[in-house]
């Protein structure tokens, strides 16, 4: 799941201030803490005020869409308002934010939230966590299931560092455990201190960087799959 | 591995089974480098440290950077520099640039290390490079000392750099093992020494240093010799891992109050202090360990040496 927070309301609506009619998008997809058609309403009526206070008569209609980040649901949901509207403000992700910007022409839509990671739900603790950041070169398997370019504020191949204390990381005063630490637990308790040992050579970052946005080739259609059961 | 040959007089003293004593140097947010060539020209005088290390932005704080201070202090000095060089700040391309401009100013010795990071510095918006971390930088000097290409093996025109190269461990680790075992992996990319943090207990410094020895590489125990009060304080605090005694703590602060207004007593009990906490330690180091020596961190407290280290 992506993982967001919601953007300061006078941050919102200086992006929407020029617009008398705005589109409110909630997202159905992936994005966290939950960001659909009550949340979309929710931050309508606060900008109604927010408008109200300066003097000005803010018209919105909120709406959900089941992904923002697939270009045709994201088309075929919103399109039919774009006449009736001046912008979109949008509840997704940033990926909902581009997706919606090149689908709907007309008119340009706004982010609401910022976009914090791809993470996971510890509900125990009450907290979303990025375990993972999609670096496109994954070493967990060497590492007993940690990620230490993630969960290392150093992004160490090699750790631990001198910064840690007690199995505590140096960053953000000794609060948050060292991913190093929890990597040479795994790995002991599952005697794999071989991996461990193992020396790790330099990150390739190629797969990082390209030029422009990162493109992988979606091998599957549904065209594909229509052709086969047709076949 | 073969034994790498010796460029610097710090290892040709290590070779020769001397017991080495290194100091440290601090280029802070300065551009008058009086004070650090000062310092270096004291530790010279006395001709019992082998070579003084140049530290390389400590604490993640933008300081001027190692490498011109640690020409000068070689160039108007006299006294052989431990250029230490962080990968905090640089990715392996810039990394390459110091290097080799280091090899050209006749710098013989490098100090690897990770670095604090910029968030515990004074710029704490900045974005921090770890491009490689310390052991893959172990890696690309031995491969361009060793075999005189880049990190990517294309060849260096000059030929090979003669340098050698050190990395550094934490006695103050917890836990320990996993340490070790990343020690382990710097040693096995070809280190030719180790310089470690500070230590303050003696019996585990010795544990650490009996850890090391599987590693057969010369080890330089790191002290650190409290200046005052509130820099034991400090380095108690804020540094990773590091603490510092409380009746060490207590006796400095009681060496103030009783001294208040009255600076050379002041220096006179405070030098006490050191002389009878460090001076027994590092005779016990060099009596009863195999450490090839002792880097002796007392930054800007110079004065101490001549009667620290009278007896090595």
């Amino acid at each position: 799941m992506i993982i967001t927070e919601q953007k300061d309301l006078n941050e919102i609506y200086e992006l929407i201030k020029p617009y008398n009619k705005i589109l409110i998008a909630g997202c159905d997809g992936c994005c966290q803490p939950p960001r659909s058609l009550n949340e979309a309403k929710v931050l309508g009526q606060l900008l109604e005020l927010k408008a109200r206070t300066e003097g000005k008569e803010l018209k919105w209609k909120a709406i959900t869409v089941l992904r923002q980040c697939d270009d045709r649901i994201a088309a075929t949901t919103c399109r039919p308002f774009t006449e009736e509207y001046e912008a979109i403000l949008t509840l997704a992700c940033g990926l909902g934010v581009v997706m919606m910007n090149q689908v709907i022409e007309n008119i340009l839509t706004f982010p609401a939230q910022n976009s914090h990671f791809g993470g996971v739900q510890n509900s125990g603790e009450n907290f979303y966590i990025e375990y993972c950041e999609t670096c496109g070169d994954c070493i967990i398997g060497e590492t007993g299931g940690v990620c230490p370019r993630a969960g290392c504020a150093k992004h160490l191949s090699n750790g631990p560092c001198g910064g840690m204390v007690d199995g505590m990381c140096e960053v953000g005063g000794y609060t948050k455990p060292c991913a190093w630490i929890d990597i040479w637990k795994r790995l002991k308790k599952f005697n794999r201190l071989d991996l461990f040992k193992k020396y790790r050579g330099p990150r390739d970052y190629r797969p990082a960087t390209s030029p422009g946005y990162k493109q992988i080739y979606k091998e599957y259609t549904n065209e594909e799959e229509k052709k086969e059961e047709k076949e | 591995m073969a034994k790498r040959p010796a460029f610097s007089n710090l290892c040709k003293k290590i070779q020769e089974g001397k017991f080495v004593i290194t100091g440290e140097l601090e280029p802070k947010k300065i551009l008058d480098l009086s004070k650090i060539l000062h310092g270096a020209e004291e530790m010279k005088r006395m001709g019992k440290i082998v070579a003084a290390n140049v530290t390389d932005g400590p604490q993640g704080d933008a300081y001027m950077s190692s490498l011109v201070p640690s020409y000068l202090v070689q160039e108007k000095v006299g006294l052989e520099a431990v250029w230490q060089v962080t990968v905090r700040d640089r990715n392996r391309v810039a990394l390459f640039g110091d290097v080799t401009a280091g090899a050209v100013l006749g710098l013989k010795n490098i100090l690897v290390l990770t670095g604090d990071h910029t968030a515990l510095g004074d710029h704490k918006r900045a974005r921090a490079v770890f491009d490689i971390d310390s052991t893959q930088f172990c890696e690309m000097l031995s491969i361009m000392i060793d075999q005189g290409t880049d990190y990517e093996g294309n060849e260096i025109v000059g030929g090979k750099i003669e340098m050698n190269y050190g990395c550094v461990a934490n006695p103050n680790s917890n836990p320990r093992e996993p340490e070790i075992l990343k020690v382990g992996r710097k040693v096995e990319q070809g280190v030719d020494f180790i310089q470690t943090q500070t230590a303050f207990d003696v019996d585990d410094a010795k544990d650490f240093l009996k850890d090391l020895e599987q590693f057969n590489v010369p080890v330089l125990l790191g002290i650190f010799p409290l200046k005052s009060h509130g820099i034991a304080w400090y380095f108690d605090n804020y540094i990773p891992g590091v603490s510092v005694p409380k009746d060490l703590l207590k006796a400095l602060k009681k060496a103030e109050k009783d001294n208040k207004g009255d600076k050379k007593g002041k220096y006179a009990a405070i030098d006490k202090i050191n002389i009878e906490f460090f001076e027994p330690f590092m005779k016990e180091i060099k009596k009863s360990t195999k450490a090839a020596g002792i880097h002796c961190m007392a930054v800007e407290y110079e004065r101490l040496f001549d009667r620290l280290l009278k007896d090595f």
